[in-house]
């Protein structure tokens, strides 16, 4: 019993066990869900939904939203228990700490939050128009895509890596 | 086609909200356990200097691989493949890619991250992603014609190598990965 306690108290658990527990885990989705896991589709539907309350039913008619209904749906409910699982995770290991700035970014750019904020903001317009204009992301492509050995996410998560090591190289060791 | 198992459960909506939170939070509670919800192990594997990122990837690709292609094998399930195009899969990942580098979460780990207190993925990574995604949808119109540029479809790696067994392609490849994992350990990243 403490065994188990224990393990679920860790904060980190051996990278090879939790791969081919998300391997396991897109098993399930498939065979129960008949779904793929995937992330980057909830935001856009999100997105949708809250262009919809702000600007009005004109939105829908966007030829975007025509093709890709915005909606609560089965992802959205995957991205939500992310969510709670990760919360969870964090508190079993008491790991939980409230943080603006990550420590690797402070030790290069300092501690001002007003700095990184708008670095992550530019960051995360950069990984939300990217992810849409290619069809998915590390979760959709990345690990479903790949695992099913289509092409096209091959091809797309090589390319997430040689601009993420791109940017990170520029950011980290020429700025 | 139709006959895979357990159609009666994929087509009962409400049930299909409940299996996708629980499944949400199995892969929550993983990532998170796998710390690669943490900017400085992303950066890290960014970086080159630290392999977890890739690790829990390449491993989640072995397993997950054999396992539905051995479903699929015996009917249980049908795959869902992405088309694409180099009009689709070299630019869009490519931003993506930058963007990556820069907020330091994709839109899974920003969401886990959220839950240990970054707030920086809060505010970069749900906040802006959707404005990306937002923005994405404002500009499609215009984007239509590069989209189709070299359209290849959802064909799959065992097409391109026309194998009529697909184990003559899975086996291989499951093999090329985890030599390349022994090799990283090997190398002590």
């Amino acid at each position: 019993m403490t065994a188990v306690l224990n393990i679920l108290t860790d904060s980190a658990w051996s990278p090879y066990l939790v791969g081919v527990g998300i391997g396991i885990l897109s098993w399930s989705t498939f065979l129960f869900s008949n779904h793929p896991l995937g992330v980057s589709t909830a935001f856009a539907n999100s997105a949708g939904m809250i262009e919809k309350k702000l600007r009005g039913p004109r939105v829908a008619a966007k030829p975007y939203y025509r093709e890709n209904k915005p909606a609560i749906d089965w992802e959205w409910m995957l991205v939500l228990g992310l969510f709670l699982g990760a919360l969870a995770s964090a508190a079993l290991s008491e790991t939980i700490r409230w943080e603006w700035v990550p420590s690797m970014w402070e030790a290069s750019f300092g501690s001002n939050v007003v700095v990184r904020s708008i670095a992550a903001i530019f960051g995360g317009i950069c990984v939300g128009f990217g992810a849409r204009w290619g069809r998915g992301c590390t979760s959709g492509h990345g690990i479903s895509g790949t695992l099913q050995l289509v092409l096209s996410s091959w091809l797309a998560v090589i390319c997430f890596f040689l601009g993420g090591v791109g940017m990170a190289f520029i950011i980290y060791r020429l700025l | 086609m139709d006959d895979i198992k357990f159609t009666k459960i994929h087509n009962r909506k409400y049930l299909q909200y409940g299996l996708g939170m629980i499944f949400g939070f199995a892969f929550g509670f993983l990532l998170q356990k796998g710390r690669v919800c943490y900017y400085d192990v992303i950066l890290g594997q960014l970086l080159l200097e630290d392999f977890t990122v890739l690790k829990v990837m390449l491993s989640a690709i072995v397993t997950g691989m054999i396992g539905i292609y051995a479903m699929k094998a015996a009917g249980w399930v049908k795959l869902h493949k992405k088309s694409g195009s180099l009009g689709t899969s070299l630019p869009g990942p490519l931003i993506f890619g930058v963007g990556f580098g820069i907020l330091g979460y994709c839109p899974g780990t920003s969401v886990g991250a959220i839950a240990h207190g970054s707030l920086d993925a809060l505010i970069g990574g749900v906040f802006g992603i959707m404005v990306g995604a937002g923005l994405y949808a404002a500009v499609y119109p215009r984007l239509e014609r590069v989209l189709k540029i070299g359209s290849f479809g959802d064909r799959t790696l065992i097409d391109l190598f026309r194998a009529r067994n697909p184990w003559l392609v899975i086996v291989p490849f499951a093999a090329l990965i985890i030599l390349g994992l022994i090799l990283i350990e090997t190398m002590g990243l």
